[in-house]
């Protein structure tokens, strides 16, 4: 056979095979998906980061005692998966060794430009500043008390600052609540930018909506707090203590708030498109009923947000005739539930707003590779990077014999 | 001795940390800016892009849907062979006839753009007596006037040239793919080899050098109208087409404003 005819069969074969998984007319540069899982999971686990710097909060800025047992655990959950955060994004990229220069030449008129500042500060100036007035006492009696590397470790993390007096302490803890008011627009900011990046995207009548930004950030919330409700169970079981049931149940009260105001910004989203009937709603309702009907309909809304909210509704409504541990496990399901329905809202807003054309005549398909740069078992190792992330920072700054149920911390007098 | 650091201390120390590298950007900004009036681009030496404005003009009626443009791009470009990346293309429309006696002056509208026209198209297989309308649209990168594709790159790979041409520096571009997802016309991709995003450059290289663009040139119809706004030669093409025509773009409600002009355009063209 001629060699020069085998570039030409290919692309034969190739388009037969892309002829196959195509409906209706889509512009042929749209037929293979350029944004795959791994940009599924990075706003996952960006909103888990925001998510739970809101859920600690809860604690400093706004004063819910009953939370203090998980506020620890809920600042170095957001800091693990603070760490990972970035990671998707950079082997996403087709030219990851040159993602610096988001950095040092940043376009300002691009919002994705906008990441490394905003994850910086989000980073350095509140979540690293918060941990570490929250930890510096303990920091200091760890460095005093342990050997070796771990010692080391603490003593390196106070930063010099030795100060236990009275006075210094109370400073810490002036500081700390003066950072979580800050840090409660940066979580906001930081999410609210990554639906930003979505939602600025005029072109695409699925992402660009003023709404994105608002969903992203309640979602956010959503799945933080609902992380934050596993989490403490697990962390309890494997330290086989009791949860503590008042703590638990203000988790359980504020994942359903959480929700109720999710459900509602999402369910308002969804009626201003059906009303407002643009040009793109005829694609996007077959897109909902068609090719999303799983992801969206199933998992989205009937399993991660209305199953949730009608348990969750129940230990709000009569907390009184559900036993404790009835009401636990709801809880605990509910944010198994609600964990697995923000991530289909990801997949998504992510993969459902490639799968029509922009031209809205047609569909295309997208097949989950096992293997390579954007297959699932990459995805699924960065999310389960985070975990072990966790894990380390739990047993370094969580440790067993402070009780995972207790804290030195005491909320600041609102 | 006792070397004790305070809180003040160690948090100025950070300030000015951060502060420094706050200011990196800028500095490193005003350097790319400098860079990328002087390199980064396939123009000769002694072109100067402010002394002209590129425009493309397409006369749908005169395509005749023979794909040689599409061809002539993807050898001029070195553009990949599979069927999933065009600087240009072709799309070909049939509008059926309405049913009788229904409420609709048209019918069905298939659209299909097989191998980007490359090649030309098949005979359609809805039977002569059906079809109302049939006709080509060539597609390219539509050189917005505010392009979303440049307003989304984080690094300032994709910029508009002064001259009108929207142009991808490929030694810069990071490929994350925003530009790519923010074109509403879908003339961007992803090439597979340099992992980087691509698009119709008007044939750069040929154009600074006083050559058409490729698909410009093999344009048997002379579909495509190509000119210099600011250099007009007698008898300019690009002025006696927007005389003698009503045009169109694609897509003006998103405010790109683009600069490539359609004539004899369909309301089904998006």
């Amino acid at each position: 056979m001629d060699p020069a005819l085998t570039p030409i069969l290919e692309a034969a074969g190739e388009a037969h095979q892309l002829a196959t998984s195509i409906e209706g007319y889509v512009y042929p540069n749209e037929q293979n998906l350029l944004w795959s899982v791994l940009i599924v999971v990075y706003p996952y686990i960006t909103g888990l980061v925001a998510g739970a710097f809101i859920m600690a909060s809860l604690v400093r800025v706004f004063n819910v005692k009953a939370l203090t047992p998980v506020y620890r655990m809920a600042l170095l959950t957001a800091l693990g998966f603070l760490i990972c955060a970035p990671l998707p994004l950079l082997f996403h990229l087709g030219h990851p060794e040159r993602s610096y220069q988001v950095m040092i030449t940043p376009h300002v008129s691009s919002p994705m430009a906008m990441f490394g500042f905003v994850y910086a500060w989000y980073m350095m100036a509140v979540l690293l500043l918060e941990l570490w007035c929250e930890y510096r006492r303990d920091l200091v009696v760890w460095s005093v008390r342990e050997r070796g590397l771990k010692g080391l470790l603490y003593r390196v993390l106070t930063l010099g600052v030795r100060d236990l007096s009275p006075a210094a302490l109370h400073l810490d803890e002036r500081m700390s609540k003066i950072i979580t008011v800050i840090g409660i627009p940066s979580a906001f900011l930081l999410h609210g930018y990554v639906g930003f990046i979505f939602g600025s995207i005029k072109a695409n009548p699925w992402w660009g909506n003023v709404l994105m930004p608002v969903i992203f950030i309640f979602s956010a919330v959503v799945s933080g707090i609902a992380l934050c409700v596993v989490l403490y169970k697990e962390l309890c079981w494997f330290r086989r203590k009791v949860v503590d049931a008042a703590c638990y149940d203000d988790m359980g009260k504020f994942l359903f708030y959480a929700l109720l105001v999710d459900f509602t910004v999402e369910g308002l989203d969804w009626l201003h498109r059906l009303y407002a009937a643009e040009e793109s709603i005829f694609v996007l309702k077959q897109l909902a009923g068609g090719r999303l009907f799983n992801t969206l309909l199933v998992i989205q809304l009937c399993l991660g947000t209305l199953l949730p909210l009608v348990a969750l509704g129940a230990t709000q409504m009569v907390p009184e005739k559900l036993p404790v541990w009835f009401r636990q496990r709801i809880y605990y399901n509910s944010a198994v539930l609600i964990l697995a329905g923000v991530l289909a809202m990801r997949w998504n807003v992510v993969i459902g707003g490639q799968l029509f054309s922009k031209s809205l005549r047609g569909f295309t398909t997208f097949k989950l590779g096992l293997a390579g740069q954007e297959g699932w078992l990459l995805a699924v190792g960065l999310i389960v990077l985070p975990f072990i992330v966790l894990g380390v920072l739990i047993w370094l700054f969580l440790p067993d014999d402070t009780k995972a149920t207790e804290t030195v911390t005491t909320p600041a007098a609102g | 001795m006792n070397f004790v650091i305070s809180r003040r201390r160690m948090l100025g120390a950070l300030a000015g940390a951060l502060g420094w590298i706050a200011s990196q950007p800028v500095a490193k900004a005003s350097k790319a800016t400098v860079q990328k009036l002087l390199a980064g681009s396939p123009a000769p030496k002694g072109y100067d892009p402010t002394q002209h404005k590129w425009l493309m003009c397409i006369d749908v009626d005169r395509c005749i849907g023979c794909g040689l443009c599409v061809d002539a791009c993807k050898t001029e470009n070195h553009v990949p062979e599979a069927s999933s990346f065009f600087r240009t293309w072709v799309e070909r429309y049939i509008i059926k006839k309405p049913a009788d006696g229904g409420n609709d002056v048209r019918g069905e509208v298939l659209v299909d753009s097989p191998n980007g026209g490359r090649g030309g198209f098949q005979p359609s297989l809805v039977p002569r007596e059906e079809i109302l309308r049939s006709f080509f649209v060539p597609k390219l990168c539509n050189l917005c006037e505010h392009s979303p594709c440049a307003q989304a790159c984080p690094v300032g790979a994709t910029f508009d040239s002064p001259d009108g041409a929207v142009l991808v520096d490929p030694t810069y571009c990071i490929g994350c793919g925003f530009c790519i997802q923010a074109c509403p016309y879908g003339c961007r991709f992803m090439n597979p080899h340099t992992k980087t995003a691509e698009k119709c450059s008007l044939c750069y290289h040929r154009i600074t050098r006083g050559l058409k663009p490729a698909c410009v040139e093999v344009c048997p119809g002379h579909a495509r109208i190509f000119g210099d706004l600011k250099n007009p030669v007698e008898n300019d093409p690009i002025q006696e087409f927007v005389r003698k025509n009503k045009v169109f773009t694609l897509k003006p409600h998103l405010g790109t404003d683009p600069r490539v002009l359609y004539a004899n355009m369909d309301k089904e063209v998006r």
